[in-house]
């Protein structure tokens, strides 16, 4: 009993130190880069392209909800005017 | 829509058309590289925002203090589009700061205080649209405290630690820069002032609506 309690013990002791051998170190230290990697950059165009497209929908879609509103409201008014003469 | 109104509306639209080649035409710039480029539609939108904020007070003292009911509807019209513009430059802003300063948002006096002040119109369109009678004048107290906002939000930037660029930036533009900077200005007041007077012009005929109604009641 005493003997597969040990064993049991040694193997449990045993794969954990092989588990965290498995596992990536972290590094020692930080080293210093001129420029950032590839894949770290943010692209420019997809933001450029996101403020001016934002803009431009934004530009469109008020003046159009502006233009609907006026119409909507001189149509009331042309025909308020109509059954008043 | 009046013929004026038309002609305004067209020439804007033309300005807004040659816009993107003035854009493109202007150099690189040496850190951010291209993306400053969205500060040619960022700048003038923010003016706008600011511009909007200031019309909307004048309006409001003159609602308040010197008797004019008409001048709610430059108040309501200004406000709307204070909120227009000032999406455009809370929206713009953030997509330059992610790449310029590698986040969205930082809450200096600058952002947080442009944040507060879109925050009061969108609160003055919701009070205007929602709180019934009396919400004229309780809408113009509110647009003149967003008015009072507007000298704190230009010069944050130049007594305030910050990652925005200072005023200093516009007036000591290098030419190839400034010329579409001020293209787009130019643009954008149009736009403006053509938004301005459709929006006060939506007022006054809803007003005149409500006129011919009673009218047609009482009769």
């Amino acid at each position: 009993m005493r003997c597969r309690m040990l064993l049991l013990m040694s193997l449990l002791i045993g794969s954990a130190s092989a588990v965290r051998a498995d596992q990536p170190q972290p590094p020692a230290d930080f080293v210093p880069v001129e420029n950032a990697p590839p894949g770290e950059q943010i692209p420019a165009m997809p933001l450029l392209g996101a403020a001016y497209g934002f803009i431009w929908v934004g530009v469109f879609g008020y003046v159009w909800s502006l233009s609907k509103r006026l119409q909507k409201v001189e149509a009331e008014i042309a025909e308020l005017e109509s059954r008043k003469r | 829509m009046t013929r004026s109104m038309l002609v305004m509306l067209a020439l804007a639209a033309g300005m807004f058309a040659v816009a993107p080649w003035m854009i493109d035409a202007a150099p690189y710039e040496a850190t951010m590289g291209l993306v400053y480029k969205i500060y040619f539609f960022h700048m003038p939108s923010a003016w706008m925002f600011l511009t909007a904020a200031i019309v909307a007070g004048v309006a409001s003292f003159r609602l308040l203090f010197l008797k004019r009911p008409r001048a709610d509807h430059w108040v309501t019209a200004a406000a709307e589009l204070a909120v227009l513009f000032g999406a455009f430059t809370l929206v713009s802003g953030p997509l330059w700061a992610r790449k310029a300063w590698g986040v969205w948002w930082v809450w200096d006096a600058r952002l947080t205080s442009s944040l507060m002040l879109f925050m009061i119109f969108v609160a003055y369109t919701l009070l205007k649209k929602y709180g019934g009678p009396g919400s004229d004048k309780l809408g113009a107290g509110l647009a003149l405290f967003g008015m009072a906002n507007v000298p704190f939000i230009y010069v944050s930037v130049n007594y305030w630690r910050t990652f925005h660029p200072p005023t200093s930036v516009v007036p000591t533009l290098p030419v190839e820069m400034g010329i579409p900077l001020w293209y787009c200005v130019t643009a954008f007041t149009l736009l403006f002032i053509i938004l301005l007077r459709m929006r006060a012009r939506l007022e006054y005929q809803r007003e005149r609506v409500e006129a011919l109604y009673l009218a047609e009641d009482e009769a």
